[in-house]
């Protein structure tokens, strides 16, 4: 699969160039070959007229190209003046560190990007956005003419944007172009002068920022048509399974949450990366639990506050990492399934290897999952296949309502439809699903309802039949104009 | 299901000694000194399940030394102060089920690391059994050597104890639930909070059932003579952890099995009289013990080193 399939960009001395595109449209990789991580197979690139060929990090670096992250890289247990001095003093192992020097060099970059930090503090001290300064004060001092943002206010307060977009005028303004990447449109209207909108890998268009509306610019990032065909629901949903009210979590960073997911109805999920969907799923599952609102399973209030709890009250999780926290890589896949219902094969907690081995006999038929056979271990299988017995795990349980987070991806396309062919089986059979997708198609071809999040909030609710990419992302993404 | 290679490497090693000893010297499996040496080898044996449950939850425990000291001398004091036998254990049991909590709390609930915990505790054990001891041999009633039964009977019971046990804890580890909760939080301990285990639970009960066995080893251990040393633990912490890396138990957590231990254990154990059976300077033990480790764990290296060579993640 290609990521980027022609694009074309360019960035004028002093400019704020915004990237913008929905999760997955290629930005991410754009800044990988602009930084040299990737290389481009196609196309190429230009600096002051020059062609540059062959670009490695280290190249990128030479030619005044830097990245500033949104997680800082820094040592957080040295200062800041030694932070800086790291990345900028190119000395042997045994040259004397001239400190009056490396304090004089932070404190003259600190000072030209307007940042009021001391240079001896030591940078775990500083706040997110305080760290971001250094960073970009290490780019200055490396001599950076080229400073790509990505996302950097996406764990910002209000009163540290403002902060952060002083420091990029300031750049703008002694002549530095800035790539600016952020989902928040009004970023875009406040701080750059033009946006290059991307779109599946493929740049559609590049405007001054003056001459587009947000309405257009969502039309620009969207502007598809849902081609996969998705297996469609029968029926009317039954009874109201999940139900909460006024959910919130400070640790989770997300409040006021209401909503309802019925017997046999799939409701996406849909936000953009950040947007709290993870943050929901696990407060629904215990692993951070509500600290305000009610969560009421088939009309009856209960708590959640662990992981056990949920799974006696009929939540199942399938989490998104699958190779971080779903399978367990070492363990034969028939353990891996009964793993969360050991108290339903198990009762005793004497094990029972036939009942094991027979239930994850069926699991691979109803599944599908291609394994050498129960025992084969979890390292061994596919990612789809791996993602399958993650379901497995959770079916075993009996599960009133499945939680499913990005349940496709890292699939590959054939996987994925029969993923999909299996959550509208389950759903037909009765089970409520709450499904987080950052795929937009997969998003409105599969769900019944689609509940879109921003910023930690519930935007709103929308019906299969009045959710279209333009409604979603609008919703997404906070515009305040309405779209269609 | 799995191929148990570093078992039966291990297993191979052991045969071999084993082999060469009744072919050069066969007067290694004769009667009372082999009978008195396996009954000696039993109480580290008894700690290294114990420590290997630990390992495999991703822990580790370099207190149990002390541990044993301790449990010994609290099971002593208690029989030389009249009590029977039978109290004299369950104080031992207790105090070591005690000493592990300790360990336990801090580790799963205050999430500390391990190695520091229990190297603060080993530490604090070692201290107050000084203090209180004064180095001084605890000699120990009548009655207590053998459990009061004839030296054969004794030897047999501690013998016969240690594997009823060993092989209960492997066939526990493998067909009860709470074995798996073990594999699977030393596996990934998120993946298993996910899964509706609490690894905090299983980390907490682990270093609790390895105090029990350290206080078992320590009765074990003092029914083998008729007085005790307070420091009689010391060292020990570090037989039982090479027993079981050599015996295959990942130091990283989740894998390994108790027969592992076993056959490490045996094969580390079996060094020293080898040695003396072959008429070989003893100094060598050591050593040899140091290079058995490297042996067992740098094939773990090599195989995961041309592994990665191979192919391309």
């Amino acid at each position: 699969m290609r990521a980027l399939k022609g694009v074309s960009f360019d960035l004028e001395v002093g400019e704020v160039h915004a990237l913008l595109g929905e999760n997955g449209a290629g930005k991410s990789t754009l800044i990988k070959v602009i930084t040299g991580a990737h290389r481009a197979d196609g196309g190429g690139m230009e600096i002051e007229g020059e062609m540059i060929s062959d670009l490695t990090p280290a190249k990128a670096m030479e030619l005044g190209i830097a990245c500033i992250y949104q997680q800082p890289a820094l040592f957080p247990d040295l200062s800041v003046a030694e932070n800086i001095g790291l990345r900028l003093e190119k000395t042997g192992i045994f040259a004397r560190v001239k400190w009056a020097a490396r304090r004089r060099r932070a404190a003259d970059l600190l000072e030209r990007i307007g940042a009021e930090i001391s240079t001896d503090a030591e940078v775990r001290t500083l706040s997110m956005p305080e760290q971001q300064l250094v960073e970009i004060a290490c780019a200055l001092g490396a001599g950076a003419r080229i400073m790509i943002m990505d996302e950097p206010t996406a764990s910002l307060t209000q009163k540290e944007q403002h902060l952060l977009f002083k420091v990029v005028r300031n750049l703008r303004e002694s002549g530095v172009g800035v790539v600016y990447i952020s989902h928040r449109l009004e970023e875009i209207f406040a701080l750059a002068d033009r946006v290059t909108v991307l779109r599946d890998g493929e740049s559609v268009g590049t405007n001054a920022v003056g001459d587009l509306t947000e309405a257009q610019m969502i039309r620009l990032m969207v502007g598809r048509e849902v081609e996969a065909i998705y297996p469609l629901a029968e029926g009317k949903p039954g009874e109201m399974v999940l139900s909460v009210k006024g959910l919130g979590c400070k640790e989770g960073g997300i409040q006021d949450v209401s909503l309802g997911v019925r017997a046999g109805e799939i409701v996406g999920l849909a936000g953009l990366v950040g947007a709290g969907r993870t943050e929901l799923a696990r407060v629904l599952f215990g692993i951070t639990p509500a600290d305000e609102g009610k969560i009421f399973l088939n009309r009856k209030e209960v708590k959640i506050r662990s992981p056990r709890e949920a799974i006696s009250h009929g939540v199942a999780y399938v989490p998104e990492d699958r190779r971080k926290h779903g399978v367990i890589l070492e363990m034969a896949i028939s353990a891996n399934m009964v793993m969360a219902s050991h108290g339903k094969w198990f009762p005793g907690g004497l094990l029972n290897f036939g009942a094991e081995t027979e239930a994850a006999q069926k699991f691979i038929r109803d599944l599908g999952i291609k394994a050498s056979g129960p025992d084969a271990p979890g390292g061994s299988l596919s990612g789809g296949n791996q993602q399958k017995v993650s379901v497995a795990r959770w079916l075993a349980t009996e599960p009133k309502l499945l939680i499913l987070d990005e349940p496709t991806q890292g699939v590959d396309v054939g996987a994925k439809g029969e993923i999909h062919r299996i959550i509208r089986e389950l759903s037909k059979q009765g089970l409520a699903v709450l499904m987080i997708s950052s795929d937009l198609p997969e998003v409105l071809g599969m769900s019944d309802r689609v509940a879109v999040m921003r910023e930690g909030q519930l935007a709103d609710v929308l019906d299969g039949k009045d959710a279209n990419a333009h409604t979603v992302m609008a919703l997404a993404l906070g515009s305040e104009e309405v779209t269609g | 299901m799995k191929i148990y290679s570093r078992e039966l490497t291990v297993g191979g090693a052991l045969v071999l000694l084993l082999a060469s000893l009744a072919i050069f010297a066969p007067n290694f499996f004769e009667g009372q000194p082999f009978i008195s040496r396996l009954a000696s080898q039993m109480p580290a044996l008894v700690v290294a399940i114990g420590v290997a449950l630990v390992i495999m939850t991703r822990q580790i425990d370099i207190s149990i030394g002390s541990q044993l000291g301790m449990c010994a001398v609290i099971a002593g004091t208690a029989a030389g102060a009249g009590m029977p036998m039978g109290v004299a254990i369950l104080c031992s049991l207790a105090a070591g089920a005690l000493m592990g909590a300790t360990n336990g709390f801090l580790v799963a609930h205050l999430k500390l690391p391990s190695i520091v915990v229990t190297l603060a505790t080993m530490v604090i054990w070692q201290e107050v059994l000084r203090l209180w001891q004064k180095g001084r041999l605890l000699a120990l009633p009548d009655g207590v050597q053998w459990f009061g039964m004839s030296q054969g009977a004794g030897q047999a019971a501690v013998i016969g104890i240690a594997l009823v046990l060993l092989v209960g804890a492997a066939w526990a580890m493998k067909n009860i639930s709470a074995g798996r909760r073990i594999y699977a939080t030393g596996s990934d301990a998120e993946a298993a909070r996910l899964a509706g285990i609490n690894p905090k639970a299983v980390t907490f009960g682990t270093f609790v059932m390895m105090g029990v066995l350290t206080g078992l080893a320590a009765v074990l251990n003092l029914v083998q003579s008729p007085q005790i040393q307070p420091n009689c633990g010391d060292g020990l912490e570090l037989k039982a952890i090479a027993a079981a890396v050599v015996g295959g138990v990942a130091i990283s957590g989740g894998r390994g099995t108790l027969w592992g231990v076993l056959l490490g254990m045996m094969l580390l154990a079996n060094v020293n009289p080898a040695l003396t059976y072959f008429h070989q300077p003893p100094y060598w033990e050591k050593a040899i013990q140091g290079m058995v480790i490297l042996l067992a764990v740098g094939a773990d290296g090599l195989r995961r080193w041309s592994g990665a060579k191979g192919h391309v993640s």
